[in-house]
């Protein structure tokens, strides 16, 4: 299962080599042309199918972004513990006692928590902010430690992927690797356009990628595909969970980056009904994707984000169902050649 | 509310006060939060049309109306910005009781949300209300707010998650200054279109610009101006003023005159831009005061950092009370900005900028 490899993989911000591998080996025979650009982005093109194609099409984007949270080594104190700076938005809170793996040899590592026999009472009830925490590899030396590390190597949460409960998977990364097995699940079909697919870099420290992938690309819309917040277990009040597990693909109608497409959204709905598809709206005006930038490229792109719900995002182990991730492969099957006539004007 | 008014035909109109005033109070009554553009930018294309050489609507929803130069090899584009979305809410969930929570859309201060009523494009009107229990923060959290818009259930609602709406308040007068919803920015767009009516020929191509989402990012400034490639972009808009008691350090102060743009939180003004400006004024015999705000932004920047890099500017309206639904500006500042972009528009920009 790709999507097995690929949140096994490691990525952090800025290193997403490993990753772009795994998915290239695996598109290579399914899109006409592919290219790295000067950041990193994989861009590719599938063109339109002979049969079938129109004059005047449109041209598709399909975006998903490779890389992950994680962990940066800055600095190795004198006893051989290593400092970090987070990469991307991690929670001080799930810090303390995880085990990372440290650069290409995955040197394993585990955050230090003193035991609670130590604790005072103020000192329980208190966040660790992560400048004040250390990676363990169990090194007695700085120099013991920099044979095996170095200044510069990223760390990712050490958690293998598995399948749990009733069709749900867990694993690190899946934002947005779910993403990315979509996209590449989608472009093993024809279409009757041009579809770039594109996996872009540095989306988690702000969106890097796809705001250079978007000047070279020259589309008529946008889809990003996204592992989004599920926040679905009961709260004390009534107020929305952002999206619940087992519902269906989340539709982003706004977000702080995004105003998304009323064309798009009115799309992917009617399709989602016609289609017997689940799928839920995500609660608007939270979080933030790559659409947020690939609809502000040239002269502006129509723009929506279709998302698999995931609970426990920018943790060490994420979840999903397979079931919400079919669903979303259905819709966007669905719901993409419907694209061939071009969206009505704005007026 | 939303309802489109008539529009006068003619192709000369004065600028006299009276008129200037109608077209605020229709383009301040059109809804508009930013995302939800339609209704207004409707009335916008009403209000230009007969005054423009050529009208389009790009891909983000930017009304673009364009008055050609004459004719001449070393024409310039200039761009006039000014953004067409108002302050809003949108609807984020609706409780079993029929209660909208909401988010947002701009830049609102959380005491000034309390007790507002909210109106959507269908009509359904809500009232602001408070979670009463363990108030004990004197502090308005937004996410402690709900929209009651009368259900007693979300399918008595009428309103959907992802509907936004706007805030109640039309224009009321006292003497030259009005107080009005969505002034931010109808205002600058009101300028606009007086300028493009009043401006008979033009040495330039003027690419008049109503732009969407101003309040939620300068997005549609950012791609208009990609699209446009202008030569100067200025940005018009309204600006905090500075003159009311206690007020933060400032000395943008109502009935002074249009502010020209020097600093802002995002922008810095060349200062051949800001001569050129003080310039026009001068020219147009309008008084006029030097803006430099430590807070807030304009479109400015949005245009001044796309492609290459643009030639760009400001002039601002003061306006009192910004960021809530009913901010207090003089529409003599109002008129003399018409003024100073007429006196801008009349020369060449190449020779203007020698």
């Amino acid at each position: 299962m790709l999507l097995e490899k690929l949140s096994n993989a490691r990525g952090v911000s800025g290193d997403e080599a490993r990753v772009r591998e795994l998915i290239i080996d695996a598109i290579s025979d399914r899109v006409d042309e592919y290219r790295v650009d000067s950041l990193g982005n994989l861009i590719t093109l599938k063109r339109a199918a002979t049969r079938g194609a129109r004059r005047n099409a449109p041209t598709v984007l399909l975006a998903a972004h490779m890389d992950e949270v994680g962990l940066l080594i800055v600095h190795v104190e004198a006893d051989g513990r290593l400092r970090f700076s987070k990469v991307g938005g991690i929670d001080d809170r799930v810090l303390p006692s995880k085990v990372f793996h440290i650069g290409e040899n995955k040197i394993a590592g585990v955050i230090g928590m003193k035991p609670r026999h130590g604790l005072k009472a103020a000192e329980m009830d208190k966040v660790i902010e992560a400048d004040d925490l250390s990676l363990d590899i169990g090194a007695h030396s700085r120099e013991d430690a920099l044979s095996v590390v170095q200044i510069g190597d990223y760390a990712t949460f050490a958690t293998e992927f598995a399948r749990i409960g009733n069709g749900l998977v867990r694993g690190k990364a899946l934002d947005d690797r779910a993403g990315c097995a979509l996209l590449v699940d989608l472009l093993s079909e024809e279409y009757p356009f041009d579809l770039y697919g594109l996996f872009t870099v540095q989306e988690e420290v702000g969106l890097r990628g796809a705001r250079v992938a978007a000047f070279t690309l020259d589309v008529d819309a946008a889809f990003v595909l996204e592992a989004t917040v599920c926040d679905d277990s009961p709260k004390e009040k009534d107020v929305s969970p952002t999206t619940r597990l087992g519902y269906g693909p989340a539709i982003t109608l706004a977000d702080p980056t995004l105003m998304a497409d009323p064309r798009l959204v009115k799309l992917l709905i009617a399709t989602a009904s016609e289609n017997k598809i689940p799928y839920q709206v995500k609660q608007p005006m939270i979080g933030g994707t790559d659409a947020g930038r690939l609809h502000l490229a040239r002269e502006g792109v129509p723009g929506v984000a279709v998302s698999v719900p995931t609970r426990y995002l920018h943790s060490p182990a994420a979840l999903l169902s397979l079931r919400d991730y079919r669903n979303t492969l259905r819709l966007m099957r669905a719901t993409l050649p419907r694209l061939a006539r071009g969206l009505t004007p704005v007026i | 509310m939303a309802k489109r008014t008539t529009v006068p035909e003619k192709k000369s109109v004065d600028a006299d006060s009276s008129e200037f005033k109608g077209l605020v109070a229709r383009l301040t009554a059109a809804f508009g939060p930013p995302g939800f553009e339609a209704p207004i930018r409707a009335q916008i294309r009403d209000e230009v049309q007969s005054f423009a050489d050529e009208l389009r609507v790009d891909v983000l929803g930017n009304l673009i109306a364009v008055k050609r130069g004459r004719a001449n090899s070393a024409r310039k584009k200039i761009l006039l910005a000014a953004h067409m979305d108002e302050l809003g809410v949108m609807i984020t969930h609706i409780d079993q009781k029929g209660f909208c929570r909401f988010a947002p859309l701009g830049e609102i201060e959380p005491l000034a949300l309390l007790g507002q009523r909210c109106v959507f494009k269908n009509g359904t009107v809500g009232v602001i209300g408070r979670e009463r229990k363990k108030a004990k923060s004197k502090e308005i959290e937004p996410e402690r707010l709900y929209l009651d818009v009368g259900a007693s259930g979300p399918s008595e609602a009428r309103v959907s998650v992802g509907d936004a709406a706007t805030f109640f308040g039309e224009v009321v007068e006292t003497g030259n200054r009005l107080s009005s919803r969505a002034v931010d920015n109808r205002l600058g767009c009101a300028v606009l279109i007086q300028t493009l009516r009043e401006l008979h020929a033009t040495a330039d191509d003027v690419y008049f610009v109503f732009t969407v989402q101003g309040h939620t990012g300068k997005r549609g400034a950012t791609t208009a101006s990609f699209g446009i490639q202008p030569d100067f972009a200025l940005a018009v808009e309204v600006t905090e003023a500075a003159d009311t008691p206690e007020a933060e350090i400032g000395s943008i102060a109502l009935g002074k005159g249009v502010a020209i743009k020097i600093k802002d939180e995002t922008t810095l003004v060349s200062s051949r831009v800001r001569e050129l400006l003080i310039e026009s004024a001068r020219r147009a015999r309008v008084p006029y005061q030097l803006e430099v705000q430590l807070h807030g932004g304009t479109e400015a920047e949005a245009m001044q950092i796309s492609r290459g890099g643009n030639l760009v500017g400001g002039v601002s309206i003061p306006a009192r009370y910004l960021h809530t639904p009913l901010p207090i500006v003089d529409v003599n500042d109002a008129q003399n900005t018409i003024q100073l972009l007429r006196a801008l528009l009349a020369e060449p920009l190449e020779a203007q900028l020698e």
